[in-house]
């Protein structure tokens, strides 16, 4: 990486170098500010009120957190939130444990069949939503799980679950046999192996598989949309899409920001912390192999 | 797929010394315990998957409608190309033309901005770490909430993009983005963009740190130009792992909703097929026709899924043979 910059940035003439310099200084500016632009204007908006919300001014003259109130008066979005939580939580609590133990299934051991299963697997992961949702719709309602946060935790685990396998497979391998050479000649059995031995060095692979089945979980719309009807049960994505002024025809884009801002900015907090982390489980996810 | 295909031959090592060692009996007892383990995680796939993906080709051969789905009539292939089938519906051939337009608009997009911003990243310098937080922003922020953010950016009257435009000159009168037919799905596109350009230029980046230095030293040595590098060294090198994101993005992009859902709602000329499988299914209850139409878009990423799947693997069997 280092010879690149050798490479784009010539050292030679110095007026080369600033013309370089302020091409790519340029550049990354117009990226950043393509890139962070909508979000602060989005949260710029959600501070003004009244005639201001009209007037394309970043910095609000009175901020006020009056779209905020409104947002928690006028909707339940307190318990959207919280379904949002639940479901999510959830989501990535059932797919974790079921997907460990799979994982060292799959990365582990050498079985006949294993590649086919892995193939469904990763096909399982390129469903489109709406294949499954009438044959879902009809299970949720077997299930009596129509208009509960039940369908979703159900439903979401479609979503996620190929993919934490997935993820987790491509971990699981890289670790070093004789982590596990060890354990069996110390008379562990595989579970042993899995939550003594290989949980406490997979915890970053843990961290960043979950965040990631937390995250499709969160934003997850479609099966949100259809399995749930009545407001209180709705998750952020939908409470968000469905807000609507009282009778007027124009949206309240004031509480939409408000709430969209809300909904945003721990996912943001945590994909800034893990960065490093979340990189790694993306790209584990589709690059390597 | 091509982990899938890799890992098959690259993976025989972990396990097989131990059998090799201990002889057949622990593998024979890490296979049954390897079953085991999968078990449960098999069950709930094929529960929340196979089994709704099987009733859903089934309904697609009945007339169900969605207040009673058990009362039901088999009537064969009515529903694809009977009078009302789908494929005899104009309004799903202007679906699938929707969808492919804009797959092809976004994912070629996508890659084109992708590369240029994972240039920019794996440049170094100061600004890395800061700009690949910027990066990482809207892929972080959900569909649903981008889509609205850029829908009150693109209002056609307070819209803050509008008013720069005509104050800019570019434009002379404030435009409908979303309104206007014309306009909508390239304001779709817009935002599509933005929400998955970091995961194109992610998996790309990734691609060129794997490029060996030494290709870069050999032809700084020979003085290559940069962009002769750029163009004979890094794109080649870097094609593989850009056809496998462009490939999953492509998968992604043939299925999109949520962003045309909370931008268009149901207008006609963005509705793309998961949308007009969704409105037949419980905007208008039909059960049977919504299934057909699934399933119809269902093959379709089947058949995109499999013919890269085996391009992939005749490509690693010719590059190991």
């Amino acid at each position: 990486m280092s010879t690149t910059s050798a490479l784009q940035a010539p050292r030679r003439t110095p007026w080369k170098i600033s013309l370089g310099a302020i091409g790519y200084w340029l550049l990354a500016a117009v990226f950043t500010v393509y890139s962070v632009f909508p979000f602060l204007y989005a949260i710029s908006t959600s501070l003004k009120r009244g005639s201001e919300m009209f007037e394309p001014r970043l910095v609000p003259l009175a901020p006020t957190l009056f779209n905020y109130v409104t947002v928690f008066r006028d909707q339940p979005f307190a318990h959207n939130l919280q379904n949002s939580l639940l479901v999510a939580g959830g989501v990535v609590l059932l797919s974790m444990l079921v997907s460990l133990p799979a994982a060292w299934a799959l990365g582990r051991v050498e079985f006949r069949g294993r590649g086919l299963l892995l193939l469904s697997i990763l096909s399982a992961s390129m469903f489109p939503q709406v294949a499954v949702l009438s044959g879902m719709f009809e299970l949720v309602r077997w299930f009596g799980l129509y208009d509960s946060l039940g369908a979703l935790l159900f439903a979401d685990l479609m979503l996620t679950l190929p993919f934490t396998v997935w993820v987790l497979v491509t971990f699981m391998k890289q670790l070093p046999k004789e982590l596990e050479e060890a354990a069996i000649m110390d008379g562990v059995g595989p579970i042993g192996t899995i939550f003594r031995i290989f949980l406490p060095v997979l915890w970053p692979a843990l961290v960043s598989t979950g965040l990631l089945a937390f995250i499709a979980a969160w934003n997850e719309f479609l099966f949100a949309l259809t399995f749930t009807i009545s407001t209180e049960q709705r998750t952020v994505p939908v409470a968000i899409a469905f807000i609507s002024g009282a009778g007027g025809h124009e949206l309240p884009w004031g509480p939409i920001m408000a709430a969209s801002v809300m909904v945003t900015l721990p996912l943001i907090l945590l994909v800034m912390y893990f960065q490093r982390l979340i990189v790694a489980g993306l790209t584990a996810g589709a690059v390597k192999g | 797929m091509e982990l899938a295909v890799k890992t098959e031959s690259t993976t025989a090592a972990p396990a097989a010394p131990k059998s090799v060692v201990h002889g057949g009996g622990i593998a024979r007892h890490r296979s049954r315990w390897a079953w085991a383990l999968l078990a449960p995680m098999l069950l709930l796939l094929l529960v929340i998957a196979g089994w709704p993906l099987a009733r859903t080709l089934w309904f697609s051969l009945t007339d169900a409608q969605l207040s009673q789905l058990g009362d039901w009539h088999f009537i064969g292939l009515d529903n694809y190309l009977g009078e009302y089938g789908v494929l005899m519906d104009a309004g799903w051939w202007q679906s699938v033309w929707t969808t492919l337009r804009f797959a092809l608009l976004s994912v070629s997009i996508e890659t084109v901005l992708g590369l240029g911003v994972a240039l920019l990243i794996n440049h170094p310098s100061r600004l890395r770490t800061g700009l690949r937080a910027a990066m990482l922003l809207p892929w972080a922020i959900p569909t649903v909430v981008s889509a609205k953010m850029w829908s009150w950016m693109l209002h056609d009257q307070f819209g803050i993009l509008n008013h720069y435009m005509v104050a800019l000159g570019i434009l002379h009168a404030p435009l409908a983005w979303t309104a206007d037919p014309k306009l909508s799905l390239f304001a779709i596109v817009l935002v599509d963009v933005w929400k998955t350009t970091p995961f194109m230029a992610l998996l790309t980046l990734a691609a060129l740190q794997m490029v060996p230095s030494d290709c870069y030293e050999a032809a700084r040595v020979d003085g290559v130009k940069p962009l002769a590098v750029f163009w004979h060294i890094t794109l080649p090198l870097i094609l593989p792992g850009l056809a496998v994101a462009m490939i999953f993005r492509m998968l992604d992009a043939l299925r999109v909703f949520d962003v045309i859902y909370v931008m268009t709602s149901n207008a006609r000329e963005t509705k793309s097929m998961s949308v007009y499988v969704r409105e037949q299914l419980i905007d208008f209850q039909q059960v049977g026709v919504g299934s057909a139409a699934a399933m119809l878009l269902f093959f379709t990423i089947a058949v995109v899924t499999i013919t890269y799947a085996v391009a992939m693997r005749s490509r690693v069997e010719k590059a190991s043979a």
